[in-house]
């Protein structure tokens, strides 16, 4: 304890004096001072001593420091903080006490170097010291704590500069020393002086003393690093002492030794420079403290090496520390009193701190982009800069280096030192912020808290977590047992109960074996024979029976007395019974001796046996010169008394033959009678068929002589029984029963008594077989024995135990012995769950190398009473069949062989023997018996089975099948009324409830529970409005398949959902019931057909519509072809922005993205051409001629779409009716109506794009809804006609008083379907208009007033484009290829066909060979074309007329038919039959009529406008070509640039096809000469035959006549309904009708209609002029087939005649309907409004 | 019967993150696909996210958040909807191209719920066509990706797992029970008291 104290204190002194000399702590100068003093003063030995002392313990002491500072670092600096706080609080004090202090340390540091004085002294001189100590340190605080508020921690380097800071914690020490202070006043004068001496020399001292350690450092680094570890282990032996010592006051803290230990350095330093010279003295002789030291520290070794260690690592740890330390040092010494030699130092510090917050500033600039900015704002860059330490550990504190202080720290854990310092940004930042309160983050020396590196040094492997992932850990989990049915006994396997079975197998005796020797075989036969002997012998059944017998005879005997004694006592009834018993007893007495007679017999034969197996035996014994069975038979004889023994027989012999006797005798007289009897009979029989004979005889001799038919009916039946008689077969004679012949008889007993009975005087026989015969060794048998017996012990037996067909277990491999047996003698316990249902043995044997399965047998399963404890053992007896061959002495098994020498007597004897065994169930330790409960009560194998359910008896397919259920219930015989079998009960009764014959019901119910899953009933369903809604939306129905939101009661349904689909659904069942009466019956059949298909070909389509392809699901890209790659490869390097940039496709949008309401049909009309001018115009242009043809020409010109005209100038021309026409066009389409604004001219320019909103129906803009949109988009030219009206000429000038009124020029109808399928529409079309237009004339022709009629050739021509917005998704076309009937071979020609021409041209023409019928079958286009009759009126007449017949035909599109684009083409006769088609059925039509005509024609397939692909007609007349609308029945010629056909495709007709292969399609470009190969090419050739088609039209058609009345009366209504609604439509005013102008009209129409509605009869126009001069007439013929009075309603409103507002016009209509066949009516409307000319 | 009785269901949530464990740069877009008798009544019916990089750890998730809102008024419960999620990111060549489809149903009963749906994209018909496309770098893709929402016509797609995605639903119903739909489980709807809670209190 002494020494560590004492150690410490000069540890103290060292480091003090190492501080100075370094110069780094100037105040510690003072402190040092009085150490120098009191050197001087003290005897120069103890200088020398201290000196030397220093040199010895420098670099130990240094060491020490560091392992000090390492240890202590946690609990350091806790109290470190403790400390700095009182130290604060105590400041002033010391302040006071500074002086005395200072001067008191100087004698005790003298002491201190002393290291022997007493203990007492040494604790007091301690506590001065470090009172001295503290003193010094506290000076220069106070001097530095001027600047010390912007002292930021030096740089790294700077290690030296921050222990004097620190060493203000000492204050705490300061109370326990109060007592130095009396000796610091002594001297403080004395303490001065010597500083200065002191400060001399430690300048000198220290430049000698830097470069000394530099020096040494150099060379231990190396060293450092591998003692490291080593000195790990010594700072803990170091460090305890100094705490855990009693001298050293608890005041003391750690950090005050640290300082010391630095202190020490320093002096230590100091004293080296002194060294050389008075080392040397104080070498030879060691110090006190040297020699203390060296016997006290046996560490002493280590402590060196650890000391340069900690030079070292003070300075390696922080290169550039140390070069700052060099630095401070060489500053400091030359001034080394100045406390401000530290200024640089700070200063520079300060730089840094200003310098970092600058820095940041920098990176927050905002100069920078907006993004940066705004980034700026969220986002916090922390500086990779440097904190200073100051700053970190809060401007409160001061920062420490504990390190330097001497403290272990630890090793750091290696962190990136931005990373660090970025760190240190973000914590620092939170606390500016105030997000985080305390600077808890920050260590005493500025840096972050860190644990110390918990890295090894050494790379190691960790230990492999043993666990693999925990997804890829397999689970052990044990084998479960399924249960699968209940034959466990509890049901599951981990049953309650315990069962268990005992086996006991006790041995296995072989009674014949294969390797049995001959003499073995016998000596078997002999134990078995004697064992029958011996049984028999104890039965003794002879003796028995003799003695029974013996009595039944003398019972017999008995009876015989009683009876004949008592004869007449008894009457008749007991006589008989007396009679009965007695021929019982004799029965019986026979039956016994027999018995008795065979049972000696078997005795004997027995006996007989015996003996001679036993000389077998000993014959065989003889022959084979050894024993091999311990068999011996003894045999004793009982010589019997012979005399006795004779009497005795012939005794038994004579009863017996007695006995014979009688019985025969009584036989004898029974069987006399009845041979008496049958004599009687055969006599009698002998004697009628002799008589017989005889009368046949005689009647025969009648016969023969007479001749004489004299025999009557009498003599006739004689005859025929006589006949019967004779051919009776003879009786046989009796045989007389014979009498009892005592000779024989008494032989045959003697000879039976002899066989069977032991002879008079043979002795009796006693046998006694025993196993005492010694068996020959086996050494002096031959080899043949000697290798039997081999193979017999050789041979091992074990047998298996199968429990329920499972082995359960086995017995032991066991020897068999030379005797054949095996001997297990032990118990097997089976602990049992299932029941048991079979116990079996396996007795196999095995030669060598494997087994063979000798014999399987099965034991009874015990009964419950059978225990372990009552088990008796039993035998079980097994063979085989098995063969094994004979081998040397063995006899072998299933092989002939035969005993001895003899080989009379062959012997085949098969492997047989005996298992001895016992089976019982267990009992366990309390005595209970362990067998199931169920067995208890059980008492056929069968219980379980009737537990079970039938299930596991039958399986689950049989109980589905109730026939076999119920088989199976008949056969288990379960009881129907134990109510466990309740359920199959009731399931096999059926229906009836009868129990008697259960058998199953003759019906099989698929779902058994349906009916409960119905959530509602049937009807229900149907009547409840909510399902029925929802059921229709599920059919698709078209009204309620887009419905939305179906309530959730049904009180929410709508009243009237349904009505619009009831009415629908009436009026179809109308049609199919009965007839309307509007219509004729004949239109009521062609739409219950069209109804009829429509319904059929709509299944077929919604079934297909359903299945869905790949393109249908998935976007994939085709995969291209080279050309296709190439191009696409092209792309990548083509430019982004070409100059002549191409057309690119509109994506379509698919329908499901369609919101509907934004869909828009576009209509862009460019111009009009040929539009008819006004009349008036027109008549003044010609009468006026150049004049006003020149004003009409310049109104023209001058303005297209606005009236730029000055007022006046208009108004002057309105009213001279000088414009021609000022026409505009409105487009109509699903009520909408838009126009143009007007142009001018009979050539307007409009130029205008009007856009039409569309709604699908329903709101459904799937393909296979807008394919049936019915609508159409309805284009009508209209003339504005501005009427004045100014009633007041005064005001005319300075008032416009005009009405606007359009009149009706021409029309045009584009289906929906047309724009939908085509997508845009684009070109000139010719605009229907009427044949007679009144008031208007084309201005072509306005030569003369004459011509006032319409050219055919001059219509009016409007130019169009069409589209939709946005484009709409087209439906796919149905890609199935329907059945068909055509010839395999013809469709994959016309398919290949096909394919070649169409491969050739793009754009694609239009190809056609195989066409859909309305069966869905595919047919051969040609097959659609024959010569058919047009009707009988057409005969003889042009071909015109057939055409407009076929154009009066109502149009209709498949597509509005049947949905879905599959293209249907209906035969002629079903066309007529429809009423109805499209194009394909019209051309086909016509193009069979004039096949009919003797015209040459064509279909042409291909593509018009504006309806696209479609069909058109072809004719030759006198080699000029004509083209054929079908639908509109005109004609065009082929050079026809008005021709609404665009390109050809191909042309069929009943022959052939010939594909267009001609470079260009369009009608006027192209040769018409079929036989041209070059340009056309034909499906059949000489090559490709027609394989001669039938066509599927029918030969002729048969035409009804229209009805005349219906005619008239139709056409009568549709004039009344046109006036009315005339009239309803103008409401707001007077219609008047104008009758004469009827009249004229009505008369024209017919004509009309004659002319085919192209010309005009001149007449007829005068004739109205001429009567109407007064009026301004405008009007026109509507011509229309019709279809219903609809549309002829719709078509006339518009027209827009209605249209005038004004009271004082007049109306003229007429209706004329022209019947032709077939009910094809063409309707024609003619109206005109009539206006008084003013 | 001025109005008719509907229930609302109200799912808030969001698309949390998803696993894709070839690919990178993915955003993703939702629809919401349900039958005739739903309807919108506040809320996205479509959505797109923003584009997400994988994770630089070792769950390579990409994280997207992508919050959904909506709220569903229906009268049946017929055409439940169900949430389609596709996803695209860009390939090789830098094109867009669809990472997976995936569908789940709005969870049908209240509470909060985390679903973690598969994604898949559909094959390529052929060999030829998958190098075509891969080199094009035009995968194919559903023509409408509400498809697979559908069961029709699946069956002539070919189809090929990519990765997962993570939703989490909050869903709040109303008015379910009005109408006769119990989606909650027994034991949730219907306070389960124990019985000797009554019975001791009684004694006591």
């Amino acid at each position: 304890m002494t020494s560590n104290a004492r150690r410490k204190r000069k540890d103290e002194r060292l480091v003090q004096s190492e501080d100075e000399e370094e110069g780094i702590s100037n105040p510690s100068m003072e402190g040092d001072l009085p150490e120098m003093t009191g050197t001087d003063s003290s005897p120069e030995m103890e200088a020398a001593e201290a000196d030397a002392l220093v040199k010895t313990l420098k670099t130990k002491r240094r060491k020490k420091k560091k392992e000090l500072a390492d240890e202590v670092i946690s609990p350091k600096d806790d109290l470190a903080r403790q400390l700095k706080e009182a130290k604060r609080k105590s400041q002033q004090k010391i302040e006071d006490a500074e002086r005395e202090e200072m001067e008191e340390s100087a004698p005790m540091s003298v002491v201190a170097d002393d290291g022997t004085l007493p203990m007492p002294e040494e604790e007091e001189r301690e506590s001065v010291l470090e009172e001295a100590e503290g003193e010094e340190v506290r000076r220069l605080r106070k001097k530095k704590e001027e600047t010390e508020e912007t002292l930021i921690e030096g740089p790294p380097g700077e290690e030296e500069e921050t222990p004097p800071p620190r060493e203000e914690e000492e204050p705490p020490a300061k109370p326990p020393s109060p007592v130095p202070k009396e000796p610091s006043d002594e001297m403080p004068s004395k303490s001065l002086s010597i500083k200065e001496k002191m400060r001399m020399r430690m300048e000198k001292a220290k430049e000698e003393a830097l470069s000394e350690v530099k020096e040494e450092e150099k060379e231990s680094r190396k060293e450092r690093r591998l003692q490291r570890d080593k000195k790990q282990t010594t700072r803990f032996d170091e460090t305890k002492p100094y705490i855990g010592s009693p001298h050293a006051s608890f005041e003391i803290d750690e950090n005050e030794l640290d300082r010391i230990t630095e202190e020490k350095r320093l002096q230590r330093l100091e004293r080296r420079k002194k060294m050389p010279a008075k080392g040397r003295e104080g070498f030879q002789m060691p110090t006190a403290e040297e020699a203390f030291d060296f016997f006290t520290r046996e560490w002493k070794d280590e402590e060196k090496e650890e000391v340069e260690e900690g030079v070292e690592k003070a300075e390696t740890e922080k290169a550039e520390k140390k070069e700052g330390e060099e630095a401070a040092e060489q500053e400091g010494a030359p001034k080394p009193d100045k406390p401000e030699d530290e200024q640089p130092l700070i200063t520079q510090d300060d730089e840094m701190v200003s310098d970092l917050p600058t820095m940041m500033c920098a990176a927050y600039t905002p100069d920078i982009n907006e993004q940066i900015k705004k980034e700026g704002e969220i986002y916090f860059v922390p500086s990779a800069a440097e904190i200073p330490a100051t700053q970190k550990v809060g401007a409160d504190f001061e920062v420490r280096r504990l390190e330097d202080e001497g403290f272990y720290v630890g090793k750091r854990p290696s962190a990136g030192s931005r990373n660090q310092n970025r760190m240190e940004h973000r914590l620092l930042k939170e606390i500016e912020k105030g997000r985080e309160s305390s600077r808890a983050w920050f260590g005493e020396d500025g840096s972050l808290l860190a644990l110390p590196d918990p890295l090894r040094s050494l790379p190691s492997r960790p230990p492999m977590p043993e666990e693999v992932e925990p997804v890829l850990k397999l689970d052990y989990k044990k084998a479960v047992i399924r249960e699968f049915d209940s034959r466990y006994i509890d049901g599951t396997t981990e049953g309650i109960g315990h069962y268990q079975l005992d086996v006991d197998l006790n041995q296995v005796f072989f009674t014949h074996h294969h390797l049995y020797s001959k003499e073995h075989a016998l000596a078997q036969k002999l134990t078995s024979l004697y064992e029958q002997y011996v049984i028999r012998e104890r039965k003794n059944m002879t003796a028995y029976l003799g003695e029974k017998l013996k009595a039944l005879k003398n019972s017999a005997l008995h009876l015989q007395d009683h009876i004949a004694a008592h004869k007449s006592e008894y009457n008749l009834t007991d006589r008989s019974n007396y009679d009965r018993r007695l021929q019982d007893y004799r029965a019986e007495i026979i039956q016994t001796r027999q018995q008795r007679d065979r049972e000696e017999k078997t005795d004997r034969t027995l006996l007989r046996h015996i003996l001679a197996t036993w000389k077998a035996i000993k014959k065989e014994r003889e022959l084979q010169t050894f024993t091999n069975t311990p068999v011996k038979l003894q045999i004793r004889k009982e010589d019997g008394n012979k005399v006795e023994d004779e009497r005795v027989w012939k005794q038994e012999v004579l009863a017996e033959i007695e006995e014979l006797r009688d019985e025969h005798e009584r036989e004898y007289r029974r069987n006399m009678l009845t041979y008496e009897e049958e004599m009687k009979r055969y006599q009698n029989q002998i004697q009628a068929k002799a008589e017989a004979q005889k009368r046949v005889d005689k009647r025969r001799k009648k016969i023969g002589s007479k001749q004489s038919i004299r025999s009557g009916a009498e003599d006739d039946e004689q005859h025929e029984k006589d006949l019967e008689l004779l051919s009776e077969a003879d009786l046989t004679p009796p045989d007389e029963p014979s009498h009892f012949d005592d000779a024989t008889v008494r032989e045959s007993v003697e000879k039976k008594a002899r066989e069977n009975r032991r002879r008079p005087g043979e002795p009796k026989l006693h046998l006694e077989l025993s196993n005492t015969a010694t068996i020959t060794p086996t050494q002096n048998c031959n080899l043949d024995e000697q290798r039997r017996r081999a193979d017999v012990s050789k041979c091992m037996i074990f047998v298996k135990i199968l429990f329920n067909n499972k082995e359960v277990s086995r017995t032991n491999m066991k020897p068999l012995s030379q005797d054949f047996k095996v001997s297990y003698g032990q118990i097997y316990s089976m602990k049992i769950v299932q029941w048991p249902e079979s116990i079996a043995f396996q007795v196999h044997e095995s030669i060598g190398l494997g087994s063979t399965l000798v014999a399987e047998l099965c034991a009874p399963i015990p009964d419950t009473s059978v225990t372990s404890v009552s088990v008796q053992l039993e035998d079980l007896e097994f063979s085989s069949d098995r063969k094994e061959k004979l081998n040397r002495a063995a006899v072998g098994s299933g092989m002939p062989f035969t005993y001895g020498s003899d080989n009379s007597q062959l012997e085949i004897l098969m492997t047989t023997g005996i298992l001895t065994y016992s089976v019982a169930w267990a009992v366990d330790e309390h005595g209970q018996a362990l067998v199931p409960p169920a067995l208890v009560n059980a008492n056929t194998m069968f219980t379980h089975m009737k537990k079970m359910d039938p299930l596991a008896a039958i399986g689950a397919a049989g109980v589905m099948d109730l026939k076999k259920l119920a088989d199976w219930f008949a056969s288990s015989h379960l009881d129907p009324n134990d109510p466990s079998n309740a359920d199959i009960v009731y399931l096999l009764r059926g229906k009836g409830g009868d129990t008697s014959h259960l058998t199953p019901a003759e019906y099989f119910r698929l779902e058994q529970l349906m009916v409960e899953f119905d959530f509602v009933t049937q009807q229900e369903l149907e009547e409840n409005k909510r399902f029925r809604l929802i059921q229709l939306r599920d059919e698709e129905v078209q009204e309620f398949k887009n419905y939305k939101m179906v309530p959730a009661h049904e009180r929410e349904v709508p009243r009237d959902v349904f009505t619009e689909y009831e009415r629908k659904k009436r009026e179809e069942q109308r049609l199919k019931s009965e007839g309307d009466h509007d219509i004729e019956t004949q239109r009521m059949a062609v739409k219950r057909y069209r109804q009829k298909i429509r319904d059929q070909v709509m299944r077929r389509f919604r079934r297909q519509a359903h299945m869905k392809n790949w393109e249908d699901m998935v976007k994939e890209d085709m995969v291209p072809n080279i050309a296709l790659l190439g191009t696409s490869l092209m792309k990548v390097f083509a430019r982004r922005t070409p100059l002549k940039p191409q057309r690119k496709k509109q994506k379509k949008v698919v329908a499901q993205s369609i919101k509907g309401d934004e869909v828009r049909i576009i209509v862009n009309i460019s111009r009009a051409q040929n539009v008819p001018v006004r009349l008036s115009a027109a008549m003044q242009a010609g009468a006026e001629s150049n004049e006003s043809g020149n004003a009409l020409w310049r109104s023209g010109a001058v303005t297209s779409r606005q009236d730029t005209r000055p007022l006046e100038q208009r108004f002057y021309d309105d009213y001279k009716h000088i414009t021609m026409v000022r026409p505009f066009v409105e487009v109509m389409f699903q009520h909408h109506c838009i126009r143009t604004s007007v142009g001018d001219g009979s050539n307007p320019s409009f130029n205008e794009e009007l856009e039409v909103p569309f709604r699908a129906p329903f709101d459904d803009y799937s393909p296979g809804n807008l394919q049936t949109v019915p609508d159409a988009v309805f284009l009508n030219i209209f003339d504005e006609v501005v009427v004045d009206i100014q009633e007041d000429d005064r005001e005319r000038g300075r008032m416009v008083h005009q009405r606007i009124e359009k009149k009706w020029l021409g029309s045009l109808k584009i289906p929906f379907t047309t724009i939908y399928f085509n997508g845009k529409i684009d070109g000139t079309f010719r605009v229907n208009a009427p044949p007679v237009l009144l008031g208007y004339v084309y201005e072509g022709l306005s030569h003369g007033p004459d011509d006032i009629g319409i050219n055919k050739d001059l219509k009016t021509l409007l130019g169009l484009f069409i589209s939709i917005q946005p484009p709409l998704t087209q439906p796919e076309p149905v890609k199935e290829r329907f059945s068909t009937n055509e010839d395999e071979a013809t469709m994959v020609q016309a398919d290949q066909w096909k394919e070649q021409i169409s491969s050739r041209f793009t754009p694609k023409r239009e190809l056609k060979t195989f066409v859909t019928d309305v069966n869905f079958k595919s047919v051969f286009i040609t097959r659609y074309f024959r010569p058919i009759n047009p009707p009988d009126e057409f005969t003889g007449k042009g071909p015109e007329l057939v055409a407009r017949y076929v154009s009066l035909i109502p149009f209709v599109p498949d597509a509005a038919i049947f949905p879905g684009l599959c293209d249907i083409w209906n035969t002629c006769d079903q066309f007529l039959a429809m009423l109805s088609g499209d194009e394909e059925e019209h051309a086909i039509l016509l193009v069979n009529y004039f096949l009919h005509m003797g015209i040459k024609a064509w279909l042409i397939c291909g593509n018009a406008i504006p309806e696209g692909p479609t069909a058109y007609v072809l004719t030759e007349e006198a080699n000029v070509h004509y083209i054929w609308n079908p639908s509109s029945g005109e004609r065009f010629r082929t050079n026809d640039a008005t021709c609404p056909l665009r390109s050809i495709g191909c042309i069929v007709n009943n022959e052939n096809i010939w594909a267009n292969i001609q470079p260009y399609d369009k009608p006027d470009q192209m040769m018409y000469s079929l036989t041209e190969t070059s340009c056309w090419e034909p499906l059949f050739n000489n090559s490709r035959r027609n394989p001669g088609l039938q066509s599927i039209q029918p030969e002729r058609l048969y035409y009804l006549q229209t009805d005349k009345d219906f005619v008239t009366e139709l056409q009568e209504k549709i004039q009344h309904v046109l006036k009315n609604k005339v009239m309803d439509w103008r409401s707001r005013y007077i219609t008047r009708w104008n009758r004469h102008c009827s009249q004229i009209m009505r008369k024209t129409l017919p004509l009309l209609e004659e002319s085919l509605g192209k010309s005009v009869d001149q007449d007829h126009i005068k004739e109205l002029e001429a009567s109407f001069s007064s009026y301004k007439v405008s009007g026109f013929p509507i011509n229309m087939p019709f279809t219903e009075v609809d549309p002829i309603v719709e078509t006339v409103y518009a027209t827009g005649v209605h249209g005038h507002e004004s009271n004082e016009i007049e109306f003229a209509l007429a209706v004329y309907v022209h019947p032709y066949p077939n009910s094809v009516l063409s309707v024609w409307v003619y109206v005109a409004s009539l206006m008084k000319n003013r | 019967m001025a109005s008719s009785s509907v229930f609302l269901v109200m799912v808030s949530g969001q698309i949390e993150s998803a696993e894709f464990p070839e690919f990178d740069e993915i955003y993703l877009r939702y629809n919401l696909h349900y039958g005739q008798d739903w309807l919108v009544t506040s809320g996205l019916e479509e959505g797109i996210s923003q584009v997400a990089k994988k994770s630089q750890d070792d769950r390579q998730q990409i994280v997207w958040n992508f919050p959904i809102d909506v709220t569903f008024k229906s009268t049946n419960p017929h055409g439940w909807p169900q949430l389609v999620v596709h996803c695209y990111g860009s390939d090789f060549w830098g094109t867009e191209v669809s990472r997976g489809y995936g569908v789940c149903h709005i969870p049908i009963t209240p509470g909060k719920h985390k679903l973690k749906i598969p994604m898949f994209v559909p094959e390529s018909s052929s060999l030829l066509q998958k190098f075509t496309s891969w080199f094009l770098s035009r995968r194919p893709e559903y023509v409408d990706a509400r498809v697979i929402a559908r069961g029709e016509g699946r069956e002539v797609t070919r189809v090929r797992s990519q990765g997962f995605v993570n939703i989490s639903f909050n869903v709040i119903m109303k008015d379910m029970k009005k109408l006769g739909y119990d989606v909650l489980p027994s034991d949730v709807s219907t306070v389960n008291v124990p019985e000797n809670v009554g019975t001791t209190a009684t004694e006591a």
